[in-house]
């Protein structure tokens, strides 16, 4: 019985390790299917801002700009927003409103981003023609789409950095006299301010990642904008477009153009999930009184898994 | 607000009106966003719009043969990731106090999360379609969803077995049962419904996904259900990226639109619930 006990246990170590195992497996392939290129054209060519694959020009500044932009504009949107919905579900909202209300954000969670991009393509792209001018395919409208994205995102990791702030510092607020929003404002939230930093962060490594609904309405020119109204190209765009008919030192130029996404993912989630681990021994303490308030599924990291 | 040009009882008001209205909005987008792929899309989901293999690259008849590839691709992906998820959820749970393994497995996990789903596409496509020389198939891009629903897997199934009381392992233990066969008859079991959740999750996230597929499964276009693992196929959500870019036809777009919408949100409305469900059965 030992035995075979010794046997299951180091199996299931065997398992444990497929998520790590996959992570570097990934970064080692688009290593080596990038790297030559770096070797071969140069740090000073990949980072100018002329993409010409066909004659040897491996620049990406252009489409790093454009990613920066419209993850730029979709916070803008996003951000607000998404607190703002964290604070009606988690602080204001009576439990009636919030049962209906969490389903819907659940639904928002998991329409696939092709139809957020359908929805740019039908109804976007024609407005912003009409009304504002310019092509209509532009970073405004990845912004806007984006910022719709990163919603379930931002609200489902806030709402959990509101949860665990305990209880007794709403009540001891109140308990002072004071109105609902000044315990909103100058007791939970700069409580939870650490988990919100994680949630804009996180947010960020959604509208970064983000591919088929950017390329679906930002136009995927390679230039620089002058305007919100200018298309413009993210590097997740640059993949997916090019990819498919890309040969040779091209394709190695994409998968180095990877290897900068993938570096600016693990860093972001580096960052998040420090300042997250930070917040959660901080409030340690009172662990018991959180685990009386908030059922089992609503931990951080579950909120962040299920939200993309 | 040190300067009182509010009173607080003003600012009371002023915040609730501002922040309910910018809750109003959010679920005003979503809701006609849902309303209108359903309104446009649901008339021209008819019966032979399922049944029929597509026409032209689709700008007639159906989907069937997509629906039966999407079906495959992402059962293949979630019943790979369903043992690897599981078995990392047992080990972190059962086998492990916090330390850095632990920690390197948490991390590990939750990168993956964050991994944008093209960066898994091109992975699956180097290591899947090239090196292991699977091509274009059901096979590379069931692989592909695995790894990248792993995560999703590995967290719910972790929650699940937290779940179960401490007092079901001392009492199966105390009986005289091994670890393995307490986790095995007693644990694993009890904890079923939440990990079942899960793998609907993970499965709602799988149909919804269109750019790990592309250059895994590839995006021709089936003209019978694929009946080999190798067989490339496109999936629903490849196919509506596909109408709706190259404008090929805006019902059937519409249509393609709506039946992914309403699958993922009744998969995922389902898992919710079911998980509500399990949660409040030992709290």
């Amino acid at each position: 019985m030992r035995v075979a006990d010794k046997l299951v246990e180091h199996g299931l170590r065997l398992l444990a390790l497929s998520s790590v195992a996959t992570l570097l497996s990934i970064t080692f392939f688009i290593v080596r299917e990038g790297a030559p290129l770096l070797y071969d054209a140069g740090l000073a060519n990949f980072l100018s801002a002329d993409w010409r694959p066909l004659t040897g020009h491996y620049g990406i500044s252009a489409m790093i700009v454009g990613s920066a932009l419209v993850t730029g504009g979709a916070l803008f949107i996003g951000v607000p927003l998404g607190i703002a919905c964290a604070l009606v579900l988690g602080e204001m909202a009576p439990q009636r409103a919030r049962l209906l209300l969490k389903p819907t954000i659940e639904i928002l969670a998991g329409i696939p981003s092709v139809v957020y991009g359908f929805m740019g393509i039908a109804v976007l792209l024609p407005w912003i023609r009409q009304n504002l001018g310019g092509p209509g395919a532009s970073g405004l409208a990845g912004a806007v789409i984006l910022g719709v994205m990163i919603l379930p995102t931002i609200i489902a990791i806030s709402l959990d950095a509101l949860r665990a702030v305990p209880a007794s510092y709403r009540e001891a607020s109140l308990a002072m006299g004071a109105t609902q929003w000044q315990t909103i404002w100058r007791v939970v939230l700069p409580a939870a301010r650490s988990g919100i930093v994680a949630a804009v962060i996180l947010g960020v490594g959604r509208a970064v990642g983000e591919t088929m609904a950017v390329v679906m309405v930002t136009g995927n020119a390679v230039q620089i904008p002058k305007t919100p109204l200018d298309p413009l190209r993210t590097l997740t765009a640059n993949l997916a477009l090019e990819m498919a008919y890309a040969a040779g030192d091209h394709r190695s130029a994409l998968f180095a153009t990877a290897l900068v996404l993938l570096l600016a993912i693990v860093i972001l989630n580096t960052i998040a999930g420090f300042i997250q681990g930070r917040y959660h021994r901080s409030h340690k303490p009172h662990s018991r009184s959180r685990a009386a308030l908030v059922p089992a599924s609503t931990n951080v990291e579950n909120a962040e898994v299920v939200s993309r | 607000m040190s300067t009182r040009l509010l009173s607080p009882v003003r600012a009371q008001l002023l915040a609730s009106v501002v922040l309910w209205s910018l809750m109003g909005l959010a679920v005003a987008i979503l809701v006609s966003i849902l309303i209108f792929v359903l309104a446009r899309g649901l008339p021209h989901v008819t019966w032979g719009f399922l049944s029929q293999a597509p026409i032209e690259s689709g700008r007639h008849g159906g989907v069937f043969p997509i629906i039966a590839g999407t079906l495959q691709v992402t059962l293949l992906g979630v019943a790979t990731a369903m043992p690897l998820g599981i078995g990392t959820a047992i080990y972190l749970v059962e086998y492990t106090r916090e330390g850095r393994l632990t920690r390197a497995i948490r991390f590990g996990s939750e990168c993956l999360a964050g991994v944008p789903s093209i960066i898994f596409g091109l992975f699956g496509f180097v290591l899947f379609v090239l090196t292991l020389g699977f091509g274009w198939s059901i096979l590379s891009g069931g692989l592909t969803l695995a790894l990248m629903t792993l995560p999703i897997v590995i967290r719910t199934s972790e929650e699940a077995l937290k779940a179960v009381p401490a007092a079901y392992r001392e009492v199966a233990l105390s009986l005289g049962a091994s670890k393995w066969q307490a986790i095995a008859r007693v644990v694993l079991p009890a904890a079923l419904p939440g990990i079942l959740t899960g793998m609907i999750l993970a499965l709602g996230r799988a149909v919804g996904e269109t750019a790990a597929l592309i250059f895994t499964a590839g995006s021709s276009l089936p003209h019978r259900a694929p009946d080999s693992l190798l067989d490339g196929t496109r999936t629903v959500s490849v196919h509506f990226y596909q109408l709706a870019r190259e404008g090929i036809s805006a019902d059937n777009a519409y249509a393609s639109a709506a039946v992914l919408v309403l699958a993922i949100s009744l998969i995922n409305l389902g898992s919710s619930f079911a998980m509500g469900r399990f949660m409040r059965r030992y709290s």
